[in-house]
């Protein structure tokens, strides 16, 4: 699996991102400098966490028109497989990639702890390796984090089984207004949404980051390794 | 030619920081605040313009950029 990690201006999470690529693949992914506009070549390109420009006027909306961007689009017009965490994931709903949008976190604070994530549809690139309902533990930190969509679109992403993963108990019980297993407040407790070819994948918590006993498990890893199962196929 | 672009999340989306101010406004005694919410004013001068053609530039860059239309409204203003 050919991958890459684009990197802005305040991008802080790529070499976490990194570490997991390489760990299933290898070698090293490729860094794309947010000027660069070459993805040839590529089955995966990984927009990963930071704060991109700063997070000026909303989270990734500068983000979502720098000349990379472009590139990315054309990409996935082309099928190629995407996936976005956390900042990653707000760039991909600021450029139209995914559907909705992410709010302040309900209670105002940045949150820096661990989550559970209840994988919803376990039919896709992204969750191959899991089963439809498995629980697994992964780092989440961000300040809006706040999925939110209007009724129709959330309509559509739940009948069309784009709901990847929801904020869940360590049991595996989603409860929207549970502040303790939804910490950010999203609706439906939704952690990650799915294009509609299920190749772009978005979430706020950070798999990347629990990809080795070293960091203290590898709860994330069934995630990278499922992506280049279904990519090399 | 002066624009002035406001930016508000839309009615219904929920505004915790409005929420918060709302909460701090009771607080400090202004009972009778109601419906806080919280917004973005982005001034700009568009060179050498009439103030039909920057209200549509305007237009333009709010679609494109300055709000974000999933979870927000605007509201351009030309000072005469």
């Amino acid at each position: 699996m050919k991958a890459a990690i684009v990197v802005f201006p305040g991008t802080n999470r790529e070499r976490d991102m990194a570490l997991a690529l390489k760990r299933v693949t290898g070698t090293a992914p490729r860094m794309i400098w947010h000027h660069e506009t070459d993805l040839s070549g590529l089955d995966l390109v990984v927009l990963p966490g930071g704060f991109s420009y700063g997070d000026y006027l909303r989270c990734g909306a500068m983000a979502a028109h720098s000349p990379v961007m472009g590139a990315v689009r054309a990409f996935a017009a082309k099928g190629g497989h995407i996936l976005g965490v956390c900042n990653g994931f707000q760039i991909l709903t600021e450029s139209g990639l995914l559907p909705g949008a992410l709010l302040r976190n309900a209670n105002l604070r940045f949150l820096s702890q661990d989550c559970y994530l209840r994988v919803e549809n376990a039919q896709t690139p992204f969750t191959r390796l899991w089963t439809k309902g498995d629980v697994f533990r992964t780092p989440l930190a961000h300040g809006d984090g706040n999925y939110t969509a209007d009724a129709a679109t959330l309509e559509r992403l739940e009948g069309e089984g784009r709901v990847a993963f929801r904020y869940a108990s360590a049991t595996g019980h989603v409860q929207a207004d549970d502040v303790a297993s939804n910490p950010n407040g999203s609706l439906n407790s939704i952690a990650g949404v799915l294009s509609e070819n299920n190749r772009i994948c978005g979430m706020m918590p950070h798999p990347e980051d629990l990809v080795d006993p070293l960091m203290g498990g590898e709860d994330g890893l069934p995630l990278f390794k499922g992506l280049v199962e279904a990519v090399v196929r | 030619m002066k624009v002035r672009v406001t930016v508000m999340l839309k009615d219904g989306v929920l505004d915790p920081q409005g929420k918060a101010i709302g909460h701090a406004l009771h607080t400090l005694g202004f009972g009778n605040a109601q419906d806080v919410r919280v917004g973005k004013v982005i001034e700009l001068d568009l060179q050498g313009s009439t103030a039909e053609d920057a209200r549509k530039t305007a237009e333009d860059m709010a679609k494109n950029l300055l709000a974000n239309l999933v979870i927000e409204d605007y509201a351009i203003e030309v000072p005469a």
